[in-house]
């Protein structure tokens, strides 16, 4: 039964990836991130990964998905690239290398499996449920946890730096840093999105 | 009880699909999105591993990448939204200013 709903979800994990490097169109592209992502979610599951299921459905699909296609939508970028390419070898290359990387992983994994992979061990059914994780988190991954959370802090920083400067930059790039409140975004936004 | 191998092998070929996107789209957002999917992949991975050595270790790890990937994504998207602003363009091919 597990392999079932193994093959399945592993399936449309495949079909998500693959329609979403095919997909001309950007918004396409991200929904079919969103089914990968979701997939993905479930196999998640299946590895008796409950926490990681909610927070990769939360954190992935919910927050990272929409914020792609925020973006996607605002920029107008969702109109298909032009054919012409400046390299013209590179992508029979990089297909070439794509079927060599996916070659040697398939060798790694299958002639020689003894040494990558071991049978897995049938152990407790919750070995890593919510509580479990929480406890580990709070007390010997303490400090990473911690840091993590300036890590969020820097990354809305620059978010809020990146778009307090852009728009500046474009009307006056000698305007006093101290005039940077004054000049809001959101002027430009209505504009693009119209524009498209 | 699903083998470990079939997870690892998934996850080969989705890492696979993301480095192809990487090297033939031209698109800055879906590249971005490409590299999300490898590290999807590499979770997916990481927890298997953990589920075979019964290790919640390979789990936390994969608590912190998603972290690191939300702020990633945050960054990237606004410096997106920023070249945006002044070249007009999320080709890649385009933006080739260091280019000298």
């Amino acid at each position: 039964m597990e392999l079932v709903i193994f093959f399945i979800r592993a399936v449309v994990a495949v079909i998500g990836a693959v329609a979403m490097l095919m997909s001309r169109n950007a918004i396409h592209s991200a929904l079919f991130l969103l089914l990968n992502f979701s997939a993905i979610a479930v196999l998640y599951l299946l590895l008796r990964a409950p926490f990681l299921f909610a927070v990769q459905l939360i954190v992935y699909a919910g927050a990272i998905i929409v914020l792609f296609l925020f973006v996607v939508m605002l920029l107008g970028a969702e109109r298909a690239e032009d054919e012409r390419d400046q390299i013209a070898w590179q992508r029979p290359l990089a297909a070439v290398l794509g079927v060599v990387l996916l070659g040697e992983a398939i060798y790694v994994f299958f002639v020689q499996p003894g040494t990558v992979v071991r049978a897995p061990t049938a152990g407790a059914e919750d070995f890593a449920s919510p509580d479990k994780i929480s406890a580990a988190l709070f007390s010997t991954y303490l400090l990473p946890f911690e840091i993590t959370s300036v890590l969020l802090l820097a990354a809305l920083v620059g978010v809020v730096v990146l778009h307090l400067r852009a728009p500046q930059a474009q009307a006056n790039g000698s305007e006093p840093l101290s005039e940077l409140p004054t000049i809001a975004p959101e002027p430009t936004v209505p504009g693009e999105v119209v524009r498209h | 009880m699903v083998p470990t191998l079939y997870y690892i092998v998934l996850s080969a070929v989705l890492f696979t699909a993301g480095v192809l996107g990487v090297l033939i789209r031209r698109n800055a957002l879906i590249v971005f999105m490409s590299v999300e999917l490898m590290l999807n992949s590499a979770n997916l991975a990481l927890v298997a591993f953990a589920q075979a050595r019964q290790n919640l270790n390979g789990q936390i790890l994969v608590f912190f990448v998603i972290t690191v990937a939300a702020a990633e994504v945050a960054v990237g998207l606004a410096l997106l939204v920023a070249i945006f602003h002044t070249k007009r363009t999320t080709d890649i091919d385009e933006i080739s200013t260091l280019k000298g």
